[in-house]
């Protein structure tokens, strides 16, 4: 994408020639091509937590990133959120590539952009009542409020994330509150700067169970209601088969499958989507796939999934040392992003043995772009 | 046990007999119930619970946060101190090596030492705080080793590379710090310690809660095989119902520090009774089969500190009716069901698929004179 240069309208938010299960729903709001982030460790290691990401988040559509820890999923979320500089590509903002040189330039890019956190008692700040937390952003972010239309204000946001009577939970302090209360305050301190895109990182899963749908439930109501662009950062890849339009798989700093969420879940092209897929719990098969599990690890006689084996050859693809279809030139060549049908690609050299149904769509789907 | 590590336990579950137990139970809770003593009054955290646990068998306890389940797991087990405080039931354990039940609540402090590791031990879900970080591997795993069983130390460095070997990590591990494994591996020696000699009951607080969930499939997959292996019992605590049902053989489903339903996983899974375990089988989002209407359980769990009278879900449940407000609770067998051990704190047990109807209260009202429960006999 580089070689278009940075003024360029924003197709970058795919590889040339996908398009995004999320595009259906509206126009492109926040877009990312090539995006790469690089940690210097010291003594001259470098750690590449993302690699060549390329994401569109649209207008009232919901795009899940789905991945183990220390997949680069919160990078991703941070580079998006201006709190991280890429090392490599860029981002668009409505087709305006996002340049945060100064305060004033972040401050604006933040009241079109929030970030949502996974652990909302860390979060929110003890020492402060959620009035404080309400109040501070419409302060930054929108024009100057007289004391009247502050409180209105955060009255609002409060009503729009179901937390009523709003007078009594802004006077309330952190630590008074449930854990999804606190969520639902991180949610409208998020609103309360009027985005446009909402960056939620693993929003539900510190909660408990029977609070998560009813979260998520609220989520797509305010995606509804206020037309959020939204990314949906989550391990649990059921929940984004229920909540998302287009699902990104990522696996060692790269996406290695995405499409429709439907789609990536009930037919996981990449090995790995498929090894998460297998990795959710089955009711039906009570306790034998379990054990198949155990067997089959035994059987390997190494910690296969857990690290401990040896890491993939530079350049080799990232997953060839836990894929059961790796060959000789999964160990010498990573493999790009290719198209299988319109809206959906994988990174693998092998789907033909591994994911023959979807290969075989491929097949008739188009030539190979990238 | 007669047996070393891994060797095969005769009279026990055989491998993969899923639900299929004859076994005694090894530990009977009966009627516990445990306050926190606070300023403001009693919090009744576990309200007067009675739960078997039988040899060789996966009891899963579950509910949300707030719920009892594991100050009812560490009550039974004499982990609780002040404020906690037991106001009453008792605890009987029977293991294959102690001639009489003894009741773990009247045991002294010197014989509690006796049963705790030894007879019963417990895998606490953070295993990062639960490891001490200044000692490697081997040195934790021999240290609790040596402190209960009359072994050299060589013979506990032995017992230790075996135990590794046991749970899936190379013994080059042995002499690394906690740090320097992975999550997974981490909750991996966790279950080798509490494994290294060979207890009758193992208590799982949410072991694998924090893992990912390739990992956390290995690591349930691993206690499973060992728990066939050794024979010993599971107390598995967690909020994930969907993940008991594949890993349980019985489940009990708690809501504010009481037992609402006891099943089988099976009955658990095709026919539960009580409306909250309605509602939670209905929380969480399948990855397989079609996709269904997900409803969650809108609402909170009741202050403890003021219960209410009547059922303590009455205010979360869309079946409720007038007579809820003032029942007592207790568990009755489901009548309809096919295992007589299923049992449900719902008196007014419906149809399976009534909890995605809205029903009136007339026809709550003739399901409940048809009462499909029968109190079940002390």
């Amino acid at each position: 994408m580089s070689s278009q240069g940075t003024g360029v309208a924003p197709t970058g938010a795919a590889p040339a020639g996908l398009v995004s299960a999320a595009a259906a729903r509206g126009t492109l709001t926040l877009a990312a091509a090539g995006l790469g982030k690089d940690f210097r460790l010291g003594h001259g290691h470098v750690l590449h937590a993302v690699r060549d990401v390329s994401i569109g988040l649209y207008r009232g559509a919901v795009v899940a990133l789905v991945g183990e820890s220390g997949s680069g999923k919160t990078t991703v979320a941070r580079l998006l959120a201006g709190q991280e500089h890429p090392s490599a590509g860029t981002i668009w903002l409505d087709d305006q590539p996002v340049q945060l040189s100064g305060r004033a330039a972040f401050r604006r890019y933040k009241s079109e952009v929030q970030l949502v956190f996974q652990d909302p008692f860390a979060s929110l700040n003890p020492a402060h009542t959620v009035r404080y937390h309400i109040e501070r952003p419409l302060r930054l972010h929108r024009d100057r409020l007289t004391r009247e239309e502050l409180a209105e204000q955060a009255a609002a946001v409060m009503e729009q994330v179901r937390l009523s009577p709003a007078d009594k939970f802004l006077a309330k302090y952190p630590h008074e509150l449930s854990g999804g209360q606190r969520q639902r305050v991180a949610f409208a301190r998020a609103l309360a700067a009027n985005p446009r895109v909402l960056l939620a990182d693993e929003p539900v899963s510190m909660l408990d169970v029977s609070i998560r749908l009813e979260m998520l439930a609220l989520l797509d109501d305010l995606r509804d209601r206020f037309e959020l662009a939204m990314l949906y950062i989550t391990h649990d890849i059921a929940s984004a088969r229920y909540f998302a339009d287009e699902v990104l798989v990522m696996y060692a700093g790269q996406i290695v499958d995405r499409g429709p969420a439907e789609d990536v879940t009930q037919q996981p092209a990449h090995p790995y989507t498929q090894l998460l897929v297998r990795s959710a719990p089955d009711p039906d098969n009570l306790g034998g796939a379990l054990r198949e599990v155990a067997r089959q690890r035994n059987q390997d006689g190494n910690g296969s999934a857990n690290g401990s084996s040896s890491p993939p050859p530079a350049g080799a693809c990232s997953f060839s040392n836990r894929c059961p279809f790796a060959d000789d030139r999964c160990r010498a060549e990573a493999p790009p992003l290719l198209q299988i049908s319109p809206s959906r690609a994988a990174a693998c050299w092998r789907l033909d043995v591994a994911a023959p149904s979807v290969y075989v769509r491929r097949e008739g789907g188009g030539d190979i772009t990238n | 046990m007669s047996a070393g590590l891994g060797g095969p336990v005769s009279g026990l579950a055989e491998p993969g007999g899923h639900g299929r137990f004859a076994g005694e139970p090894v530990l009977s809770i009966r009627d516990l119930s445990v306050v926190y003593r606070t300023v403001a009054g009693d919090v009744r955290a576990v309200d007067r619970v009675t739960l078997d646990l039988n040899a060789g068998e996966v009891v899963g306890l579950v509910g949300e946060s707030g719920s009892g389940k594991s100050t009812l797991a560490y009550g039974a087990t004499r982990l609780l101190r002040a404020p906690a405080l037991i106001t009453s039931g008792s605890v009987r354990y029977q293991g294959r090596r102690m001639g009489i039940p003894t009741d773990v609540l009247q045991l002294t402090a010197e014989q509690l030492a006796g049963l705790r590791w030894r007879e019963i031990a417990i895998v606490f879900q953070s295993a990062m705080n639960a490891l001490n970080p200044v000692l490697n591997v081997h040195d934790q795993l021999t240290d609790v080793i040596r402190a209960h069983l009359p072994v050299s130390r060589q013979e506990a460095t032995q017992k230790a590379a075996a135990l590794l070997d046991m749970v899936g990590i190379a013994r080059a591990r042995m002499r690394s710090y906690p740090h320097e494994l992975s999550g997974g591996m981490r909750q991996r020696v966790m279950i080798a310690m509490a494994l290294a000699t060979e207890p009758e009951v193992v208590i799982m607080d949410e072991p694998t809660t924090a893992l990912d969930v390739v990992v956390q499939r290995e690591i349930l997959g691993q206690i499973l095989e060992l728990k066939d292996r050794l024979g010993f019992a599971i107390l598995f605590i967690t909020h994930d119902l969907s993940l008991l049902i594949e890993l349980a053989d019985r489940i009990a489903v708690m809501y504010a520090g009481q037992l609402m339903e006891i099943g089988t996983a099976q009955e658990i899974h095709h026919s539960p009774a009580h409306p909250y375990t309605k509602r939670l089988l209905r929380s969480f989002p399948s990855l397989r089969g079609p996709r269904r209407d997900l409803t969650g359980i809108p609402g909170t769990p009741p202050d403890l500190l003021n219960p209410p009278a009547g059922c303590p879900f009455l205010a979360r449940c869309s079946e409720g009716t007038d007579a809820c407000k003032t029942i007592e609770i207790r568990l009755a067998q489901v009548r309809s069901a096919l295992d007589p051990a299923h049992v449900t704190a719902c008196p007014f047990v419906l149809p399976d698929d009534a909890g995605t109807v809205d029903l009136d209260g007339s026809a709550i009202a003739a399901a409940a004179e048809q009462h499909s429960v029968e109190e079940l006999k002390p």
